[in-house]
């Protein structure tokens, strides 16, 4: 394997695929990694005359969703070029390979190679009891991940998972899954989303491919482009927000003329996505889009920051049904009982007090009188 | 036995403290209100298409310019904790020396246990009072910095972007708006105490607490006068 890799357009070409086709291909890449038209030249020349870059994905505690995402890209080409050229050489659910056979193609990328391949991530590391919870050909996640990012030329955590640990993170967190973005020293680019949109994935893919080097990421470790705005600022449904028409109920008269989810519990404005624009499914639609509220699956703990169907979570600390709403109620109820007895008693308490300042502004009285 | 004394007026709460209680005390009803209206926007059973209508927006609008001016207010009466009179100083907040805290046991025992006491409560802030408005402050500047950090996100404000480190630092929006949302009941139930204490001072004290701060006047008798 090692010398035999080719540019993109070189095997596109083998494959039968028609300059149009490549083209196309270019164009749509361009776009999807935010550079528009102009730059679909720059983007053929480099996939005309780069090498590929072997590429590594490994499967940690995950569902696969992110794959299944990935192989959905809008564009025909995108992903049979990407997971059947770009020389994936690792990934436990498509490759070829098994055994011995699938190690020994990992074990030489990683050693002819070195700090020139890509490491794609999907799934959350176990970090309690040293790692059993995942162990994959005798060896723990862990110990894989630290394998594989030391001669990495990029890594990329793929979805809410490898991100923020996502499900498996949740409250009580039994295996303490982690991102794997607190394991390793390099920075990780974070793609989170439970999935992320196939057509972010393969752009960011794209963009290292192109510029050989990360995009431009914010303090969350997630790429500008594409995590930089909110789906609420972006949403089609916003009008209706700022208007203050609600759906009440999900068989309302509201939620058929498609009216804002915000009292649905709707985490759009609180996550940062690119679901409003893009969408998913090759831009068919997004959960808003169907009539249901965002779940914020973007953003960090968003298993904990539940029930889903309401707009402020339950209040930590006080149990399921409890909002801060429902906990400042009593307790603004009970400083008002708290007051008015206080009030009753002072008079009891305090009487002889009042009593002598009033005896003493009747005796003062005529003294002030004279005065005048 | 009651006897007479002589009582002398004295300006305590000089014009910018007043200025600042009351536009406190307005824009954290207008945030109060509006703010919870955001987190529990009401229903418009006779609605119009959204083209017609904004009254949401216009109401988060109050909400920002509110904000707006309750932090600019903030930022000078902070300034007048340094150039005010000796009732304005930053110092009458904290209690630094064993005399402070001698003084908030005592307004406790006023308070809660309703003794006579042994001492009198100063003229200006009692330091209980002093302690407790030092707090706010503390609440209204985490009320202020995660407010503009969700503000942040949706609009071009320089002070957005300031604040914007408090997300990540909290653990996300949501975390975010979750607790600038309880704080909410902060100011809920520190009116209903506050307005409950200064007519009970007022009362007790009979020395013009509630309309001191419409005029800056209080009394004091003269015999107690320390300066």
């Amino acid at each position: 394997m090692p010398g035999a890799r080719h540019s993109l357009w070189d095997v596109m070409r083998d494959k039968g695929y028609s300059r149009r086709d490549f083209m196309q291909f270019c164009t749509f890449a361009a776009t999807a990694a935010g550079l528009g038209t102009q730059a679909t030249a720059a983007v053929a020349k480099a996939f005309e005359k780069k090498d590929r870059p072997p590429v590594l994905w490994l499967h940690f505690q995950e569902c696969t969703c992110c794959s299944e995402s990935f192989i959905r890209a809008s564009h025909p080409l995108v992903a049979d070029v990407l997971l059947d050229a770009i020389s994936l050489d690792y990934q436990e659910t498509l490759q070829a390979a098994a055994g011995h056979a699938a190690e020994k193609c990992k074990n030489d990328v990683m050693k002819n190679y070195a700090g020139k391949y890509i490491l794609l991530v999907e799934g959350s590391v176990p970090t309690k009891e040293n790692g059993v919870f995942c162990v994959i050909g005798g060896r723990t996640a862990e110990d894989l991940l630290q394998e594989a990012a030391k001669g990495a030329a990029a890594i990329i955590a793929w979805g809410n998972c490898a991100s923020y640990g996502c499900v498996q993170a949740a409250k009580p967190n039994p295996t303490g899954a982690t991102g794997i973005q607190k394991l390793v020293s390099k920075p990780v680019i974070n793609v989170p989303g439970c999935p992320p949109i196939a057509d972010v994935m393969v752009a960011i893919v794209t963009h290292i491919l192109l510029f050989g080097r990360m995009p431009e990421l914010d303090a969350q470790g997630r790429p500008k482009e594409f995590y930089g705005r909110r789906v609420h600022d972006t949403c089609y449904r916003r009008p209706y927000y700022d208007a203050g028409l609600f759906v009440e109920s999900f068989d309302d008269d509201g939620a058929r003329k498609g009216y804002c989810l915000y009292k649905m519990g709707c985490r759009g404005p609180v996550t940062n996505n690119a679901c409003a624009v893009t969408k998913f499914n090759g831009g068919t639609s997004y959960p808003i889009q169907s009539g249901h509220g965002c779940l914020g699956c973007s953003e960090k703990g968003f298993w904990d920051n539940g029930p889903f169907y309401r707009h402020l979570p339950s209040f930590p600390g006080f149990g399921i049904e409890s909002t801060a709403d429902s906990v400042g109620l009593a307790l603004g109820a009970g400083a008002a009982v708290g007051v008015a007895a206080h009030a009753v008693s002072t008079n009891i308490r305090k009487r002889k007090l009042i009593h002598d300042q009033v005896a003493e502004a009747v005796q003062d009285t005529p003294v002030s009188e004279k005065v005048d | 036995m009651s006897s007479r004394h002589t009582y002398r007026r004295l300006y305590v709460w000089e014009m910018p403290v007043r200025v600042y209680h009351w536009l406190n005390a307005l824009s954290i009803c207008v945030l109060g209100v509006t703010g919870f209206l955001i987190g529990k926007p009401f229903t418009v059973s006779l609605a119009q298409e959204a083209s017609g209508q904004y009254w949401f927006g216009t109401v988060r609008f109050l909400h920002f310019t509110a904000g707006y001016v309750f932090l600019f207010n903030m930022l000078v009466r902070t300034y007048w904790g340094f150039v005010g009179n000796r009732f304005a100083a930053w110092d009458k907040f904290i209690p630094m020396t064993r005399k402070a805290w001698q003084d908030i046991v005592e307004v406790l025992r006023i308070d809660i246990l309703q003794t006579r006491g042994t001492g009198r409560i100063p003229l200006g802030h009692n330091r209980l009072a002093g302690l407790i408005y030092f707090v706010t402050f503390l609440i209204f500047m985490f009320q202020g910095l995660t407010g503009f950090a969700l503000y942040g996100p949706m609009s071009h404000s320089v002070l957005g972007k300031m604040a914007a480190w408090v997300v990540p630092l909290m653990g996300g929006e949501l975390v975010v708006r979750q607790w600038h949302h309880a704080m909410l009941w902060f100011y809920v139930l520190f009116t209903v105490v506050h307005v409950y204490l200064v007519f009970y001072h007022d009362y007790v004290e009979g020395r013009g607490t509630t309309s001191s701060m419409v005029g800056g006047w209080k009394f004091e008798r003269e015999d107690l006068l320390e300066d």
